[in-house]
């Protein structure tokens, strides 16, 4: 990053000093051609020696021992892709923790919320992908400096030949110990041939240039036109033709469809006799009013938290047809029949289980049932909370305090 | 990259005499104590004897392994470190020497060699046909029989042409070594499946053979290593090897180590998912009790410690990394060794006893001894490869 951040300011820079030398040309280094692996390798030696720091060599195909000769430091690339390999590993890990235990917790398979061991094959997944990108990309955005899009000796005849048959040494201008006269001769005497003089070209001075250049935007467009292209074409019209059947062609019966298995041709089991849905607690006492008067007890405790809950519930649910107090003061504005004050003396006087047995039937074929809005505990709580409502309009001279 | 006709210049050199005298007295320490656990409790020293099997099975086969690796692929690094593989391999005839007494008393182990048992589980029935005396017998006498004619020629070749320098046993080898590549891989598999398998008789697994193997490799190249790098710091390794050699020793352990728990977490993984009794079987006791407490030792042992010890590059080129870290990946070979064999017979715990101890001796002592034995009549490098010089010049 360093390197990158250092290299946009130098680019910037020239481009400031571009505009004041007399021949409208700024040096980039000085380029020899050696004709083979050993002599490169002596001559790189010899350079190294002599002091040289900012200069490359530039070979059709690696040469050991090369590193050494320049004195290069151990990369430390690596550190970026472990790094971010271990970020592609820790978001993962929360990723699916999230997902799976948290926002939705779905069973899958019998197997506990967190089944750590089936997400570690993404976890792998993930840490080679991180680090394989974002190698790639600081390598591209180190090494190639980006968004830098051309280099001084791309496209020039030294380039050709050292990525056909032929070795090269470039001092760069920006080396302590360059002189363009002595480098030059420095070069010669180690046996480089096409001893040259490179220079950037004019847009590679300017940054800006570089970007907006109508020749680099409009390849940048049809790069990005043609992979999401063939992105669409081949995730939405090869696949249908689906090479591999077995997964899409299931031995199975679709809703609705006919069953030639089952007697009746019925493809849709109805549960087996018995079965009870997760979380459901039958109800005994539907349309039977005097046995839930007589059998039901609230099971909760007026705790300031079932207060709360029932405060909530009663606010959301009930109070819009009978007041926030049960007086019966519908906000429904006649659309609806008002029902009566919930403080009649027949209410005050009913058992708990017959609030709960209303809201869980539904009153009268006027006053819906409410047991799939509201959990079983939660219509306890407004019970309790209806209770704390009528024992308010009624209050006995010891409830002040 | 350019062959030379250079006499590669060779130092002679003698392992110390201390050298052959340890590894002596390793082997028979572990001998007294095997026999010693034998009068103690003989169905647990079966046990034992049969992880001190698997261990120098596994580490000889795997030298093998490494010396066909290097012919088939015509790999120039490791030509100067083949020599210490060859020598390892020079266990592999005395294999059957350890088998014979479990051969003699297979029922105290083996499960499956009770007819009662076949009444009861149809699973038994089913693999009646390759799980039964007679043939396991055969088996084991064929495999440890191809292994034994495979070492036998090839090291064969390798030690003619110290004297005759002819480059047509090179490739005589490459093509002992290709054939050997497959029969390799078939060979382990049975030899895993009828050692250490079919303990658990009912248990199927179709990567457990992998999952051997990418141990038996590892820990081959861990014992070569811990030689290699121990002979050559202490300059009695005829010639001199580089920081580059040692890399790639340190890469392969990497590697191997790797390879290990990807294998290992497959199984893991598919059979816990899968959730099949006759798969689970096999992991139940060891996901319970102290057997717990190895799974999750293994886990650290022998692939997130050594993972991270080896993971940079100065590290696999430091000797004194690979010195610790192949010591320290042959003993989580042998804890490895102790997690698939020991449940058997205590399902209930982690037993630690006189089996045990002499298990950790015996291997040792069986492989040092062969290796001094070998290094003492034999050349330390093959002075008559014509690789030789190009593999001392690598570089990475
Ligand atoms: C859609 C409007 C509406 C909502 C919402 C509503 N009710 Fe009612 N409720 C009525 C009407 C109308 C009646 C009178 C029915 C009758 O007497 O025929 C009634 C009657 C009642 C009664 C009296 C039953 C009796 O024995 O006289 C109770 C208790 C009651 N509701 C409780 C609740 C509770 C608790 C809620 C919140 C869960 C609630 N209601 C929500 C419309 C509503």
């Amino acid at each position: 990053m360093r390197v990158l951040i250092q290299h946009i300011i130098l680019v910037q820079n020239m481009s400031e000093i571009q505009r004041i030398p007399p021949s409208g040309r700024r040096l980039y280094g000085i380029t020899a051609i050696f004709d083979n692996p050993d002599k490169v390798l002596s001559a790189t030696k010899a350079a190294t020696q002599e002091g040289y720091k900012d200069f490359d060599v530039y070979s059709p195909y690696p040469i050991h021992g090369l590193d050494n000769a320049m004195k290069l430091k151990p990369s430390r690339i690596g550190v970026v892709t472990l790094v971010l390999a271990m970020i592609g590993v820790v978001s993962i890990l929360l990723f699916t923790w999230w997902t799976n235990s948290v926002n939705y917790p779905l069973i899958i398979g019998g197997k506990p919320y967190f089944a750590w061991p089936s997400y570690i094959p993404i976890t792998f997944e993930m840490a080679v992908l991180f680090g394989a990108v974002s190698t790639v990309i600081s390598l591209i955005a180190i090494w190639l400096g980006l968004p830098r899009n051309s280099h001084p000796l791309h496209d020039t005849e030294f380039m050709k030949k050292v990525s056909s048959d032929r070795f090269g040494v470039c001092v760069e201008a920006t080396d302590p110990k360059f002189d363009e006269k002595q480098t030059m001769d420095f070069l010669q005497r180690l046996g480089g041939e096409n001893v040259e003089l490179a220079y950037y070209e004019v847009h590679e001075l300017s940054l800006r240039k570089a970007v907006l250049d109508p020749k680099f935007v409009g390849a940048m467009v049809i790069v990005a036109v043609a992979s999401s292209g063939a992105t669409y074409f081949s995730l939405n019209k090869m696949l249908l033709m689906r090479p591999w059947s077995s997964l899409n062609n299931q031995f199975k019966v679709l809703p609705e469809s006919r069953s030639t298995f089952y007697a009746d041709g019925f493809a849709m089991r109805p549960p087996v006799e018995g079965t009870v849905a997760r979380g459901h607690m039958p109800y005994i006492f539907s349309g039977n009013m005097p046995s839930a008067e007589k059998y039901m007890k609230n099971p909760l405790l007026p705790t300031p938290r079932v207060m709360e809950v029932g405060q909530r519930d009663f606010n959301t649910y009930c109070s819009p047809c009978h007041g926030y107090f049960g007086d019966g003061d519908s906000r429904l504005q006649g659309q609806f029949p008002s029902p009566p004050s919930l403080h009649s003396d027949t209410l005050r006087h009913a058992p708990d289980g017959h609030f709960y047995q209303v809201m869980t039937d539904g009153f009268q074929n006027v006053m819906p049932s409410y047991a799939r809005q509201i959990p079983r505990d939660e219509r306890w709580a407004i019970v309790w909370y209806i209770r704390a409502l009528q024992r308010a309009e009624h209050a006995k001279g010891s409830d002040v305090k | 990259m350019i062959t030379t006709d250079k006499t590669v210049a060779l130092k002679t050199v003698k392992l110390p005499e201390s050298f052959s005298r340890i590894s002596w007295s390793l082997l028979i320490i572990g001998i007294i104590l095997t026999l010693l656990s034998f009068a103690v409790n003989p169905k647990h020293a079966s046990f034992g004897l049969i992880m001190t099997l698997a261990f120098v099975a596994s580490v000889g086969i795997g030298s093998l392994f490494w010396v066909g690796i290097e012919y088939v692929s015509s790999a120039v690094w490791s030509t100067a470190l083949r020599r210490p593989f060859e020598f390892i391999a020079g266990v592999i005839p005395f294999l059957i020497v350890i088998a014979i007494p479990l051969l003699l008393k297979m029922h105290t182990v083996f499960e499956w060699t009770r007819k009662s048992l076949l009444k009861t589980d149809p699973a038994l029935v089913i693999k009646a046909p390759y799980l039964n005396e007679p043939f396991f017998i055969v088996r084991t006498l064929v495999v440890f029989g191809i292994w034994w004619l495979f070492y036998y020629l090839i090291i064969k070749n390798s030690k003619l042409q110290d004297t005759t320098r002819d480059p047509k046993l090179t490739a005589r080898n490459v093509r002992l070594s290709a054939a050997f590549m497959p029969i390799f891989g078939i060979t382990l598999t049975i030899f895993s499946i009828d050692w250490m398998m079919s303990l658990t008789p009912d248990w199927f697994s179709t990567v457990f053979g992998v999952y051997f193997f990418s141990g038996a490799v590892l820990a081959a190249m861990a014992f070569a290593t811990l030689l290699i790098v121990k002979l050559n710091e202490r300059n009695l390794f005829p010639v001199k090897l580089t920081a580059d050699h040692y890399y790639n020793l340190g890469a392969f352990l990497f590697a191997f180590v790797n390879f290990w728990a990807y294998i290992g977490f497959s199984q893991f993984m598919l059979q816990w998912y899968g959730n099949l009794t006759v798969e689970t079987a096999w992991y139940i006791p060891r996901m319970h009790g102290s057997w717990a407490v190895i799974s999750i030792a293994l886990v650290l042992v022998h692939f997130i410690i050594p993972f991270f010890a080896l993971l940079t590059k100065p590290a696999k080129m430091n000797p004194h990394r690979l010195v610790f870290m192949s010591v320290w990946i042959l003993f989580a070979h042998a804890l490895d060794i102790y997690w698939i064999v020991m449940p058997v017979y205590d399902p209930g715990g982690a037993t630690f006893g006189l089996s045990e101890l002499a298990f950790l001796i015996a291997s040792a002592g069986i492989i040092l001894t062969v290796f001094s034995y070998k290094a003492k009549s034999n050349n330390l490098v093959p002075v008559g490869d014509p690789k030789l010089q190009r593999g001392l010049e690598f570089h990475i």
